[in-house]
């Protein structure tokens, strides 16, 4: 008989906290956070990075990653993370925010904040919704979605269009890479981690500012399963959101 | 200990930057609006060769912020503004008081409400010892009424905001930023850049703990904990206050004026005095912590109180709150959009001191 040996395949990376989170079931949140972890560690990051987290579902990202972290008002990331790497140009600095957080509240950060070329990185989770507050429209919310502010769908005539942030980021100057990933498959996750390890490399070798989209389910929100929510992010929100790397200096030229 | 250099002519909005630069400011964050500009402008090069660093910011929103971010590095950092834009600060400055995250603002302020006027005027003095954000919170004030005073308080501002983790505000007027005075600049020695302090993100490169910064409780009981022990912080500065005396000793009337105003009131009563009337100056420097036992030592030994402020009765509270069980004080306002003069306080003070 031949002995039958486990061999662990599969574990915790040693930047992510053990401890249970906080998100729903279903909830790609958590799977961003574990990429970051992954790469922090493969990177040999955790030590040296800076975190700063903003408003949203997410907020307790400081309490699942091992690194020193700093709070920042809703929206504001983007300056608060402009002040730390100011500050501390040798640090690795990211922020972590949400389509509300991002696209509405702090549109006039995230937007200047890119354009000025800070040396850092910004994964922005867009799950068409604002979590956190209970369903709410977000500036990327479809046309036709029903949140708890638009009962009858959201109109375009009435509530605008959805705004598609990774393209408007990469038209600015100071932007090193933009890219656009979802979180509903193996594959699309294993591509979102290669667009994060990029960001990451363009802000270590200080080339500029680097941004990585995440389409992300919020079943609870959307009122669905996990799998109904994976579904809707490939027939929905892909085709409006279509993923991909947008800018790359590394292709171009840098920047400054 | 500190080592001084010659006299040099300055405007107080330059006295200000120099003052910080001094103190080892290592970043500043602003958003340009009249009357402050000066403290900008002088920092765009000369924070950078002292081996800072700069940023004109989006707005005064993302300029608080990104000060926010600095300070929870533990690295010395400044912003400044007027009334308007120190208005819309008050979203990151609620968010370091409730983090205990060190800044210095600074508030060279215009007249108000809305847009105003681009000339002085006291009109933030609520905004400035209330907390003008939201929550339980306060924060440093110090009221310089020369430029000297702008340059020393600055220094001060610094020490204070890191010894106490807190953010400390400067408040100023267009008079005071546009007036140019000599001063005697001095660098204080042994600066403590906060680097070894074990409370800022610098990353875990030592091995140790992770640090977080932050504001939000949401533990049953945890805010009231963190309000608890803010509070406690904010009393134990009663010992702090400070105020200027002139000629209060044999006074039958204390004028109770801070700032520029302030120096304009020394002005009327050293007038008085040529004329043998018994008036005094208490000039508050701390306007939060509020110098209210000086104050009231003074109610006590019977003497009167004027209150004459740029603008239409804010810190009046302040000084009847603090001599409320004794005495009470007059109140002359300058509106705010009028350039005060020595002259135009004379009749109220006379008015006040023949008991009309
Ligand atoms: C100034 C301010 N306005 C509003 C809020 C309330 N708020 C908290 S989270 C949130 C929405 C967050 O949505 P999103 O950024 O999409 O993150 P998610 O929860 O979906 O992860 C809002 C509006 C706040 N905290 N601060
Ligand atoms: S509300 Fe949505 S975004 Fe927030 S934890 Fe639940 S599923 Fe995730």
């Amino acid at each position: 008989m031949t002995e039958m040996k486990e061999k662990l395949v599969f574990d915790r990376p040693e930047s992510v906290i053990d401890r249970p989170t906080h998100y729903c079931p279903g909830c790609h949140h958590g799977i961003a956070h574990r990429l970051i972890g992954e790469l922090l560690d493969e990177m040999n990051l955790a030590e040296n990075t800076l975190l700063v987290t903003s408003i949203g579902c997410s907020v307790f990202l400081y309490n699942y990653l091992n690194v020193d972290a700093v709070e920042a008002p809703h929206g504001r990331a983007p300056a608060v993370a402009t002040g730390v790497k100011r500050s501390r140009p040798d640090k690795f600095v990211f922020t972590y925010q949400g389509d509300g957080d991002l696209a509405s509240i702090g549109m006039a950060e995230i937007m200047h904040a890119a354009n000025r070329g800070e040396k850092m990185c910004v994964v922005f989770v867009n799950n068409t919704v604002y979590g956190m507050t209970g369903g709410q429209m977000a500036p990327t919310t479809m046309i036709g979605q029903v949140t708890t502010t638009t009962p009858a769908g959201r109109c375009q005539t009435h509530e605008g269009a959805p705004i598609r942030m990774t393209e408007i980021i990469a038209s600015l100057g100071g932007v090193a890479f933009a890219a656009r990933g979802a979180l509903n498959n193996v594959a699309n996750i294993k591509k979102s981690k290669k667009y994060l390890k990029k960001a990451f490399d363009f802000q270590l070798n200080n080339t500029g500012f680097g941004f990585v989209e995440l389409l992300s389910g919020c079943p609870t929100n959307w009122k669905m399963t996990p799998l109904q929510a994976n579904e809707r992010i490939e027939k929905e929100m892909i085709p409006y959101f279509p993923l991909g790397i947008y800018k790359d200096v590394s292709e171009e030229g840098g920047v400054c | 200990m500190s080592k001084t250099s010659e006299r040099i002519f300055v405007k107080g909005n330059e006295a200000i930057a120099r003052g910080a630069l001094a103190a080892k400011c290592k970043c500043f964050f602003g958003y340009p609006i009249t009357p402050q500009n000066d403290i900008p402008e002088f920092m765009s090069s000369a924070i950078i060769k002292a081996g800072g660093d700069f940023v004109q910011a989006e707005s005064e929103v993302a300029a608080a912020n990104m000060l926010l971010g600095a300070g929870a590095t533990g690295v010395r950092a400044m912003t400044s503004s007027s009334s308007p834009g120190i208005a819309l600060k008050q979203e990151a400055i609620s968010y370091m008081a409730g983090s205990e995250i060190p800044a210095v603002v600074v508030n060279m302020t215009r007249g108000g409400p809305g847009l105003g006027d681009i000339g002085p005027s006291q009109g933030d003095y609520y905004q400035s010892t209330r907390g003008g954000g939201h929550g339980d919170y306060r924060h440093f004030t110090l009221a310089p009424g020369t430029v000297q005073e702008a340059y020393d308080l600055t220094i001060r501002a610094f020490d204070i905001a890191y010894e106490q983790r807190t953010p400390v505000l400067i408040l100023g007027d267009a008079i005071l930023g546009q007036m140019k005075e000599p001063i005697v600049p001095w660098e204080p020695e042994n600066i403590d850049d906060n680097a070894g302090r074990d409370w800022a993100i610098n990353g875990r490169t030592d091995g140790r703990e992770k640090r977080l910064i932050k504001s939000l409780f949401l533990e049953e009981g945890a805010l009231a904990g963190q309000n608890k022990k803010l509070q406690a912080k904010y009393d134990s500065w009663k010992g702090m206050t400070e105020a200027e005396q002139f000629e209060t000793e044999d006074a039958d009337l204390i004028i109770c004026a801070y700032g520029s105003i302030g120096r304009i009131a020394k002005s009327a009563v050293r007038k008085f005095r040529k004329e043998g009337k018994k008036v005094g100056l208490f000039r508050p420097i701390t306007l939060y912590p509020f110098p209210k036992k000086e104050l009231k030592a003074l109610a006590e030994q019977g003497k009167r109180f004027l209150t004459i402020e740029h603008n239409l009765g804010q810190m009046i509270d302040d000084v009847r709150l603090a001599i409320r069980t004794i005495a009470d004080s007059d109140f002359y306002p300058v509106y705010p959009g009028n350039l005060p003069t020595p002259d135009e306080l004379e009749e109220p003070i006379l008015n006040c001191l023949e008991g009309k």
